[in-house]
């Protein structure tokens, strides 16, 4: 998902409070920040948050790269609304994190320095018009199926977060599917281009919920903490079950000759990515994965000086009112 | 140099004349910026009409481990409460 192969932490904490802590979360009380909570959760949840706000970050730039081409001035418009709207949701979650005691620049270099990770769709390029359309509709519909059980997550500033997403993530997915709905149905050569958007994208999009995590550890983990809410397979199997049916009615065939309907589980059977290139894109091996983390280090070493510059205009500013009272 | 922008807790007053609200929270130089910053975060949906700005350093909360001291007393005193005064129905509503 946003957040991917999330390990939980060892905890070595007072086997009285930490029973006490799990009889908190399993009675559905919400964890906030001055509460007791042992060090595995804190960690774990700094792990989580900072990837996936890292990801809303980093996942404005395959966007970010056709705002100036979009194909009507409304297009622009929507398009500029959808990316700034991604700025938003990375600072929600950068401001979960910090309530976990590490500080926003912390995260930030930890980013810039690669020992934090983003999700592995961003490292995917954006290379015609249509490939907006399945971004919205795959990648932003994805992470929604993610993204809506964290809102009942045990951690209070996360679930907020995740509140707030959820309400304007919607509009990011109907845009997208949007997009896909009017290439589809317009001239051959547009129809093509939006099946060749799928072809790119639906695999990327099924490995965003991670490997299959029946045996993990961490999973079981996170799950008793409630700070992961479902299983990997269960959430891929959601989003295939509701987005073959879209792709139907868009008349394009997802890349998967495998597909099919199966009674008996009320699902659909479906062919599994290709898990050597997950990781070799975790790896840091993309196609895109040293352009973004280039342009997001460069953004942030040209960003200094306006950083510091305000800074010491604030503090001049300060002095000013001072010295006139 | 290097100092983080100070972090500022937001409020908002929605549309229909409520309290303002705790909403979040961000980064600023200063109050006019947080102010700024805070209309492009949090009202992109015209969820409010008023803002707030408050530096995060400024706030003292409570402590987690005052809850009983705090919060216990006033449990043992239900008569702040107009349940618990019998009315009978002929005195009409009240």
């Amino acid at each position: 998902m946003y957040a991917q192969m999330v390990k939980s932490e060892a905890t070595q904490d007072d086997p009285e409070k930490l029973a006490a802590f799990q009889a908190r979360i399993d009675a559905g009380d919400k964890i906030e920040p001055k509460d007791w909570m042992p060090e595995g959760y804190r960690k774990t949840l700094i792990r989580q948050i900072g990837q996936h706000a890292h990801s809303e970050i980093v996942g404005q730039l395959p966007e970010g790269n056709w705002i100036t081409r979009a194909p009507t001035l409304e297009r622009k418009a929507i398009l500029l609304a959808k990316v700034q709207d991604e700025a938003g949701h990375g600072l929600y979650l950068y401001c979960a994190a910090e309530t976990l005691g590490v500080s926003r620049d912390e995260l930030t270099e930890m980013l810039l320095d690669g020992r934090m990770k983003y999700s592995s769709i961003f490292n995917y390029p954006t290379l015609t018009w249509a490939d907006m359309g399945a971004v919205g509709w795959l990648v932003d519909g994805a992470a929604i199926m993610n993204q809506v059980p964290l809102q009942r997550t045990s951690y209070g500033p996360y679930s907020r977060a995740m509140i707030r997403i959820c309400k304007e993530e919607s509009f990011h997915q109907r845009q997208g599917y949007h997009i896909m709905m009017k290439m589809a149905q317009g001239t051959p050569a547009q129809k093509k281009m939006a099946q060749d958007a799928l072809n790119r994208f639906w695999y990327p999009s099924l490995m965003m919920f991670g490997p299959s995590d029946k045996d993990s550890v961490h999973s079981a983990q996170s799950m008793k903490w409630k700070i992961k809410m479902n299983t990997n397979d269960e959430l891929r199997q959601k989003f295939v079950d509701q987005t073959v049916p879209q792709a139907n009615h868009l008349g394009l065939t997802v890349p998967d000759d495998t597909l099919c309907w199966n009674d008996e589980k009320g699902g659909y059977d479906f062919a599994e990515p290709d898990w050597s290139e997950f990781f070799d894109v975790i790896q840091g091996n993309g196609p895109c994965n040293t352009e973004r983390l280039a342009a997001r280090n460069k953004a942030w070493d040209e960003g200094a000086w306006v950083r510091e510059g305000l800074m010491a205009h604030a503090a001049k500013k300060r002095a000013a009112k001072l010295a006139a009272e | 140099m290097k100092h983080e922008w100070p972090l500022w807790e937001v409020f908002i007053r929605g549309q229909h004349g409520l309290n303002h609200r705790h909403v979040g929270s961000l980064h600023a130089p200063d109050a006019e910026m947080a102010l700024k910053n805070a209309r492009d975060v949090y009202t992109r949906r015209n969820e409010g009409v008023s803002i707030w700005v408050v530096e995060a350093a400024h706030i003292t909360a409570s402590s987690p481990s005052d809850k009983g001291p705090l919060y216990e007393p006033s449990e043992s005193k239900v008569y702040r409460h107009p349940t618990f005064f019998d009315i009978p129905d002929e005195a009409g509503h009240m």
